[in-house]
C-alpha cells in the first residue's frame, strides 16, 4: 500500500500525460505480482473486492470526531475520502506495518462483515494521511486520480513495448491480478488466449465532424451514412451456450434485457443501438430510460417497452475475427448473417442514400424530428474496426442543438477536481408564476466561469439540504439541449436530452426565462 | 470585557491592534500586509516588525514608530502592554494587554512548533484569548517540516535536470524554507526571485542562516538546472517561470494539505509547510492559556468556535474585515 499510495499521489498531481504514463510504467516494473495486477485493476476500474461503503466510513469517523466538526470539514474539502484521510487522528509511531495490496484484499475478503469496521480502523490507524487516502480510495472504488483505463493500458504498452491495440483486444477477457497478461508483457509467454464469445470487445467510437473542414476534403463516395439512433450503444456477444449484452463501457447489462438476450440465436459479436418499441419502431429516449438503471424489468416494462437492437456492425462472424476487414465487407457479412440466422429482436441499421454532402445535410434536418434520431453517422467504407476513438474513419454529425433560458434553482458539489466547487446545477423554467425544474447541467462552462458560479451559489444560498443548496431564483443560464420529451419524472413534465450550459446570462432577469409552453411547443 | 471590542479596539488607550484602515494609534503584531498597513500616526510593535514595515512601506509609512522588546511591559495610564513571541515570522508578537486585573492576549498569527527563523512561541495565561483560525479545521494536521523538506530533497536528487521552483510568500515563508533546507544540509546556492531579495537580506542581517543566495536571472537558466528557485506564488505561473528549465512547480503552504487544491493550482510537488498553527496546535494552545473566553478571527472560525463550546469555553467569531480567508501569509 505504501508504494501504491505514492503512485496515486503522484498521479493526481502530475498533469502531463507522459509523466503519468512514465510513473505508472515504473510502478509496473518494480512492483511484484500479484500487487501490480491488483493495482492495475484498481486503476482501470475492473477490481471488485468486498469494499466499504461511505456510510461505514462516516460511522468510523463519528466515533473519533465530533459530527459538526466533521460536517464543516467535509463541506470545506468536498471529497469524502480526502476528508476522512485528513481528519483521522494521527497516531504515529505506528504499531503495525501497512499491508501490501494483496494482504489488504485478502484480509478484507477474509473478514466477516461485522468485523470489517475494526479492520479498517486498524489499517487507518497505522497509516499516514496519504496512505489512508489511498486505502479509502482503493476500498471504496473509483480512484478519480485523472487516469482513464485507456491511459493505464497505454502505460502497459510503454512498459512492455507491446501494442496498445493488442492489449485492448485481450483486455476484457482477463481479470485482476492479470498474471497471464504480465507474463506476456514481460515476454515470458505469448499473448493470452481469450474466448471471444465470452468477452466484451472494446468499441470503436466516432469523432464529431468538422463541417467546415472535413466535407471539403472527404469524398462522399468513400463513405456510408446511417442514422445516429438515440438509444444506448451495446455489444451483443453470444453463442449457443452463453449470451451477453454489454454497454459501451463493457458493463454486462444482460439481466436488464432478457427480452433481447433470450432471443439471440447463432454465434457472433455484434455492435448496435439498443432501442425500445414495437415492430422496430423506436420510441423516444426517455421511454427507453424506463428500462435503464434497473437490474431486471417488470412484466409491464417488457410489454410496454419491448427492447431490440438495431445492428450496425459485426466484429466476429461465428469464430472469425473480422475486425480487420473493411467496413464494406463487414457490412456484407452482417447482411448475409442476418438473412441466414433468425433473430426476432435484431434489426439492421438502414444505409442512407446520398451522393453529396449537401444531400446528406438535407436528410439530417428533414427527418430529425419525425424519426427522433440524433443526427447521422458517417463511416469510411474502408475502415477497420479499431477500438477507441481513432481520428479519421468514423464521424458523428449530430443535429443542431436547441436552446432555452432556465433559472438556477439548486446546486450540488461536483467530484474529483471539482470536489470543492458547486458545479452541478438544477434549472427551472416558468409555469405561470412558479418555477419548475426541467433538468440538470454540469458542463459547458470554463474553469473561470465555474469559480464565478461557485461564488454565486455560496453567496445566494437560501437553504441547505445535505450536499444540495437551494439558491435565490435569480441567475439565468442559456441551456443547449438536443431534444425535449414529455416526462413524468420532472415536475415540469419535460425532460431534456443532453442539457449543458451554453452561456451564463448574468445580465438577464429571471422573469424573462423560458416557460413550459414555449418548450412544449418544440417537443 | 468592556474595554476591548470586536474590532480589537482598546478603549482606555484609544488604540487598535492590526487595524486595516489608518488610525491614530496602532499596535502591530507582525509585518504581513493584512496586519501591518501603512498610514497610521503612531505605531507600536517589535523592533523587527518596525524594520520590516520600513523595508516594505518606507521610513515614513507611519508618523512615529515606537519599538518594544519582548517580555518588557509598557505601562500607559492603567493599561499594561507586553509583547510575547508568536512564532509566526521574525519579530511576530502576541499582544498582551492588562487592565483592571484582567488580561487579554491577541495572537495575530502564530505557530507553536520550532522555527529557526522566528522567536519561539510562548504560552501566556489570560482571561480572553483572541486566536487566529487560518487552519481551524480538524483536517489540518501539518506534518513535520523536516519531513516535507526531505520530500523536496528526494525529488531534487531524482530529477537532477529539472529546476525546482517553489512558490513562497516573500516575507517569512521564503526565509523559513531556505533555513529548513540549510538545516537539512542543503548547501548549494539557492536562487531567489527579485521580490524576495530585500527581506532575505534583512533576515540574514538579523543572524538567520540562509547560506548562499543568488538572484534568479533568466539568462542563468542553465545554471539553475537542478537547483532550487524561490519565487512568490504569483510568479509561479507567469512568463517569468516559463523561461526556466522544465520547472517542477512546488508550493510551500499549509493549504497543500488538500490534494485537490494543490492540483487545481497546478502544483506538482506540494510542501505542507505552514507558519500557522494547525488544528492540534490551535486547540492545545487555547487549553493552555486557561482563558475562559475565546475570540476567533480570520479563517475557519465556525469549527474552532464549535470546539471551544464543546470544551466549555465561551467563544465568538470576530469576522474581521480585510482578511483574505484563502490567503495564507
Amino acid at each position: 500500500m505504501k508504494r501504491f499510495s505514492q503512485l496515486l499521489v503522484t498521479l493526481i498531481l502530475k498533469t502531463a500525460r507522459n509523466d503519468k504514463i512514465s510513473v505508472m510504467s515504473e510502478y509496473f516494473k518494480y512492483t511484484p505480482d500479484p500487487d501490480r495486477g491488483y493495482a492495475l485493476g484498481a486503476l482501470t476500474g475492473t477490481l471488485s473486492i468486498p469494499g466499504i461503503k461511505p456510510s461505514l466510513l462516516r460511522t468510523l469517523v463519528a466515533e473519533r470526531i465530533d459530527q459538526e466538526l466533521f460536517n464543516l470539514s467535509y463541506d470545506y474539502v468536498g471529497d469524502l475520502a480526502e476528508t476522512v484521510s485528513l481528519i483521522w487522528p494521527n497516531t504515529a509511531p505506528y504499531k503495525e506495518k501497512l499491508p501490501s495490496i494483496t494482504e489488504f484484499i485478502s484480509k478484507m475478503e477474509g473478514t466477516p462483515k461485522a468485523k470489517l469496521s475494526s479492520l479498517i480502523s486498524r489499517f487507518l490507524d497505522n497509516a499516514n494521511s496519504n496512505e489512508r487516502w489511498a486505502m479509502i480510495k482503493f476500498a471504496t472504488g473509483g480512484l478519480r486520480v485523472g487516469v482513464s483505463a485507456r491511459l493505464a493500458k497505454t502505460a502497459l504498452a510503454a512498459y512492455s513495448g507491446c501494442l496498445l491495440e493488442d492489449i485492448e483486444k485481450v483486455w476484457h477477457g482477463l481479470t485482476p491480478p492479470y498474471i497471464s497478461l504480465f507474463e506476456w508483457l514481460d515476454g515470458k509467454t505469448g499473448i493470452p488466449k481469450i474466448q471471444h464469445t465470452r468477452t466484451f470487445h472494446p468499441m470503436m467510437l466516432a469523432n464529431p465532424i468538422n463541417t467546415e473542414q472535413d466535407f471539403n476534403r472527404l469524398d462522399p463516395n468513400d463513405f456510408q451514412a446511417e442514422w445516429k439512433w438515440d438509444g444506448i450503444r451495446v455489444q451483443a456477444v453470444f453463442d449457443e451456450f452463453s449470451k451477453q449484452l454489454y454497454s459501451r463501457t463493457g458493463d454486462d447489462i444482460s439481466r436488464a434485457f432478457p427480452d433481447i438476450v433470450g432471443e439471440l440465436n447463432g454465434k457472433a459479436v455484434l455492435d448496435g443501438e439498443l432501442l425500445v418499441g414495437d415492430n422496430f419502431k423506436a420510441l423516444p429516449f426517455n421511454q427507453l430510460q424506463q428500462r435503464l438503471n434497473r437490474k431486471s424489468p417488470t412484466k409491464t416494462h417488457l410489454k410496454d417497452y419491448p427492447a431490440f437492437i438495431r445492428v450496425y456492425d459485426m466484429l466476429f462472424y461465428n469464430d472469425d475475427d473480422i475486425r480487420d476487414l473493411p467496413l464494406k465487407i463487414r457490412r456484407q457479412k452482417l447482411e448475409d448473417w442476418m438473412k441466414r440466422v433468425k433473430n426476432s429482436r435484431l434489426d439492421i441499421s438502414e444505409i442512407l442514400d446520398f451522393d453529396s454532402w449537401s444531400r446528406l445535410a438535407e436528410l439530417r434536418t428533414e427527418k430529425a424530428d419525425t424519426l427522433g434520431h440524433e443526427g447521422v453517422m458517417i463511416k469510411d467504407l474502408q475502415s477497420r474496426y479499431s477500438p477507441g476513438r481513432p481520428k479519421g474513419p468514423w464521424f458523428k454529425w449530430k443535429r443542431d442543438p436547441k436552446f432555452l433560458d432556465g433559472v438556477m434553482m439548486y446546486a450540488q458539489r461536483g467530484h474529483g477536481r471539482r470536489s470543492s466547487f458547486y458545479s452541478d446545477y438544477t434549472f427551472g423554467i416558468w409555469r405561470g408564476n412558479e418555477l419548475v425544474p426541467v433538468g440538470k447541467a454540469y458542463s459547458g462552462f470554463t474553469d473561470e466561469e465555474l469559480v464565478m458560479l461557485d461564488k454565486w451559489v455560496r453567496g445566494n444560498t437560501l437553504n441547505r439540504f445535505g450536499p444540495v443548496r437551494e439558491v435565490r431564483k435569480e441567475l439565468v443560464v442559456e441551456l443547449a439541449f438536443d431534444s425535449a420529451h414529455a416526462s413524468s419524472r420532472h415536475k415540469s413534465g419535460i425532460a431534456l436530452r443532453f442539457p449543458r450550459i451554453n452561456r451564463i446570462r448574468w445580465d438577464k432577469p429571471a422573469q424573462e426565462a423560458d416557460t413550459t409552453e414555449t418548450i412544449t411547443s418544440i417537443m | 470585557m468592556q474595554w476591548i471590542n470586536h474590532e480589537l479596539y482598546i478603549a482606555p488607550i484609544d488604540a487598535y491592534i492590526d487595524p486595516i484602515k489608518p488610525v491614530d494609534k496602532a499596535i502591530i503584531t507582525h509585518g504581513h500586509a493584512d496586519h501591518a498597513r501603512p498610514g497610521h500616526q503612531k505605531v507600536l510593535a517589535s523592533r523587527q516588525t518596525i524594520d520590516i514595515m520600513k523595508i516594505r512601506y518606507g521610513e515614513k509609512s507611519a508618523t512615529s514608530f515606537q519599538s518594544m522588546e519582548f517580555g518588557k511591559p509598557l505601562r500607559i495610564n492603567d493599561v499594561t502592554i507586553t509583547l510575547h513571541p508568536a512564532g509566526h515570522i521574525l519579530g511576530s508578537a502576541q499582544i498582551s494587554i492588562e487592565h483592571r486585573g484582567q488580561r487579554v492576549v491577541v495572537t495575530g498569527d502564530y505557530k507553536t512548533i520550532p522555527d529557526n527563523s522566528a522567536q519561539a512561541f510562548e504560552i501566556i495565561k489570560c482571561d480572553l484569548f483572541v486566536t487566529e483560525a487560518t487552519f481551524g479545521l480538524p483536517i489540518f494536521q501539518h506534518p513535520s517540516p523536516p519531513n516535507e523538506i526531505n520530500n523536496l530533497l528526494k525529488s531534487i536528487s531524482e530529477q537532477p535536470n529539472r529546476t525546482h521552483l517553489i512558490g513562497v510568500y516573500s516575507l517569512g515563508k521564503a526565509q523559513r524554507v531556505i533555513s529548513l533546507l540549510r538545516e537539512a544540509g542543503y548547501d548549494h546556492p539557492i536562487f531567489i526571485h527579485g521580490a524576495l531579495e530585500k527581506l532575505c537580506d534583512y533576515y540574514s542581517s538579523e543572524g538567520i542562516n540562509l547560506g548562499l543566495l543568488r538572484k534568479a536571472l533568466v539568462q542563468d537558466k542553465e545554471t539553475m538546472k537542478g537547483a532550487v528557485v524561490m519565487a512568490p506564488p504569483s510568479a509561479l505561473r507567469d512568463r517569468w517561470s516559463r523561461r526556466l528549465m522544465d520547472p517542477i512547480i512546488c508550493q510551500a503552504s499549509g493549504w497543500m494539505t488538500i490534494k485537490q487544491r494543490a492540483k487545481r493550482s497546478g502544483v506538482e510537488l506540494p510542501l505542507i509547510i505552514s507558519d500557522h498553527a494547525d488544528w492540534n496546535e490551535l486547540t492545545s494552545t487555547i487549553d493552555s492559556t486557561e482563558a475562559d473566553t475565546i475570540w476567533v478571527t480570520h479563517g475557519r472560525e465556525d469549527a474552532l468556535v464549535h470546539w471551544c463550546k464543546l470544551n466549555g469555553k465561551n467563544a465568538e467569531p470576530l469576522r474581521l474585515q480585510g482578511r483574505d480567508e484563502e490567503l495564507e501569509i
